[in-house]
């Protein structure tokens, strides 16, 4: 009787779904910070936590517990609402982003048609909460960490925006659902492998993890846009980077890894939900994996190499992806000629990285003036 | 129709009040177990131990808003190209070309940013 009420109404309906969601995301994000914890000691030839439970499992839970009990401090120089209402505008962004995401063809909080536009939408809009932050703390390394936030994360919001966009011209949609039951037969990442390194490369900044962590780098701005802020109100920018990097993670392997699907149709008709489930964790996993192990194994992008990184080489070979979509598209060619274009451009992309990142610099010469500082 | 995109947005409207309610009460929690003993050193903003200098107002490079106003323009872009990814193939190649001729004068753009040194932070190349 009530379950028929719920699923009739689409306020309680919706209420329902996104409240086991909002019961889901703090138990993900304990879970992750341990999970993350531990990869990147196994990495570094550590053991990481072992202490709190068995193999150090409830280290997150003792984690929440001391955020929770922590005094709160606020600078008596701090804007008051503008430093209140930070954490605010950085978590429901990352909140709201949830909605659109499904996961897997039947369970999902709505199915919403212009689904990809309205994820790149909302997700753009937690930079304004890390200027937010800088700025109302009163903090100089806040204030540089800010605005190093809001360069890096516009700069690289546009290289993701055009490698998701170029998944939805191959499947003619914006919607996740109808992008995903267009990979049946081959996952996007074989059509689309340059756009898959850029989603890849721009969605680790968007991340601001390591090996793009220059807004937060400890020994440059002490952690950047959150020095002032502690105990719980610090946890809620932690829960925001965790429940991104969970979305970026699944939003990837939903467009370029074929999202539920198995592998050459094991599941003849219809696959069972529990295998569903499983693909998708298996699948974003892998993205979850793969950010924590290049936290682990890069040092340090400098400033100035890590915006022409993005504008002087990722945001023409995205427009280049998007050419070259348009051409194979527009006159009807077999989707088979992306494979090698896409597969080429990739190659010339990645060798220009290299050579970039074998190059030496300019020669100190005396009388040489440099222009300002790298701030 | 009306009513059916109002139904779909519905979830967007309730993720943004949970959304506010999930901080709201974590902060609420906060406040409750979390012992509250303010004094003046507290409240002094953090540098590296020492007593503040100043407020922080310091000044920001131009270069920020240079590649605010690249960002605004791409982005911009990016609005443009979203309904035209979906519905282009049905248009037929006009369309098509149409776009490259955009997205080639927002390259000269960019390409004329690059050799003026923009993009090189302030670095002369």
């Amino acid at each position: 009787m009530s379950l028929v009420l719920i699923s009739h109404n689409p306020w309680l309906e919706s209420l329902a779904r996104l409240a086991i969601i909002a019961l889901l995301v703090p138990v993900t994000v304990i879970i992750l910070t341990w999970v993350e914890r531990k990869v990147i000691g196994r990495l570094q030839m550590r053991l990481g936590p072992m202490r709190v439970g068995p193999y150090g499992t409830l280290q997150g839970v003792a984690d929440t517990i001391k955020l929770l009990t922590k005094e709160d401090v606020r600078p008596q120089t701090a804007d008051r609402w503008v430093f209140e209402l930070a954490p605010f505008v950085i978590v429901v962004p990352v909140f709201m982003a949830v909605v659109a995401i499904p996961f897997t063809a039947d369970l999902f909080i709505k199915n919403l048609t212009l689904g990809l536009f309205y994820f790149v939408a909302v997700s753009g809009l937690s930079i304004v909460g890390f200027v937010m932050a800088g700025w109302g703390s009163d903090n100089k390394y806040a204030l540089l960490g800010g605005v190093r936030a809001a360069a890096q994360l516009i700069s690289y919001e546009i290289p993701l925006v055009m490698a998701i966009l170029a998944v939805a011209m191959l499947s003619q949609s914006l919607n996740l659902a109808v992008i995903v039951g267009a990979q049946e037969d081959t996952p996007n990442i074989a059509y689309q492998s340059l756009a898959f390194i850029i989603f890849a490369i721009a969605g680790l900044a968007e991340l601001y993890r390591q090996p793009f962590d220059i807004p937060v780098a400890e020994s440059e701005v002490v952690g950047g846009p959150f020095v002032e802020y502690s105990g719980i109100r610090w946890s809620m920018f932690q829960l925001g980077e965790f429940v991104n990097l969970v979305l970026i993670s699944i939003l990837g392997s939903l467009i370029f890894l074929g999202g539920w699907q198995w592998p050459w149709s094991v599941f003849d008709a219809s696959v069972p939900v529990a295998a569903q489930v499983a693909m998708m964790a298996v699948k974003t996993g892998t993205f979850i994996f793969f950010f924590m192990w290049m936290r682990a194994s890069l040092p340090r992008l400098r400033i100035d190499q890590m915006m022409s990184f993005c504008w002087q080489l990722l945001l023409p070979f995205a427009f280049l992806q998007i050419i070259i979509n348009g051409l194979v598209l527009v006159y009807d060619w077999p989707n088979e000629i992306l494979i090698p274009l896409s597969g080429a451009a990739a190659a010339g992309a990645v060798y220009l990285t290299y050579r970039a990142a074998r190059a030496t610099g300019v020669r100190y010469q005396p009388g040489y003036q440099t222009v300002g500082s790298v701030l | 129709m009306i009513t059916e995109l109002f139904a779909d947005y519905i979830a967007v409207l309730i993720a943004t009040i949970l959304g506010f309610l999930l901080v709201a009460g974590a902060l609420f929690g906060n406040r409750i177990l979390a012992p509250r003993q303010p004094t003046r050193t507290k409240g002094v903003t953090y540098e590296c131990g020492m007593l503040p200098i100043g407020r922080s107002r310091t000044q920001v490079h131009f270069r920020y808003y240079l590649f605010a106003i690249l960002f605004l323009i791409f982005d911009i872009e990016a609005v443009f190209l979203f309904p035209w990814s979906v519905a282009f193939v049905k248009i037929g190649a006009q369309a098509f070309w149409e776009m490259v001729v955009f997205i080639l004068i927002l390259a000269f753009g960019l390409l004329y940013a690059w050799k003026k040194g923009v993009l090189s932070w302030g670095k002369e190349t």
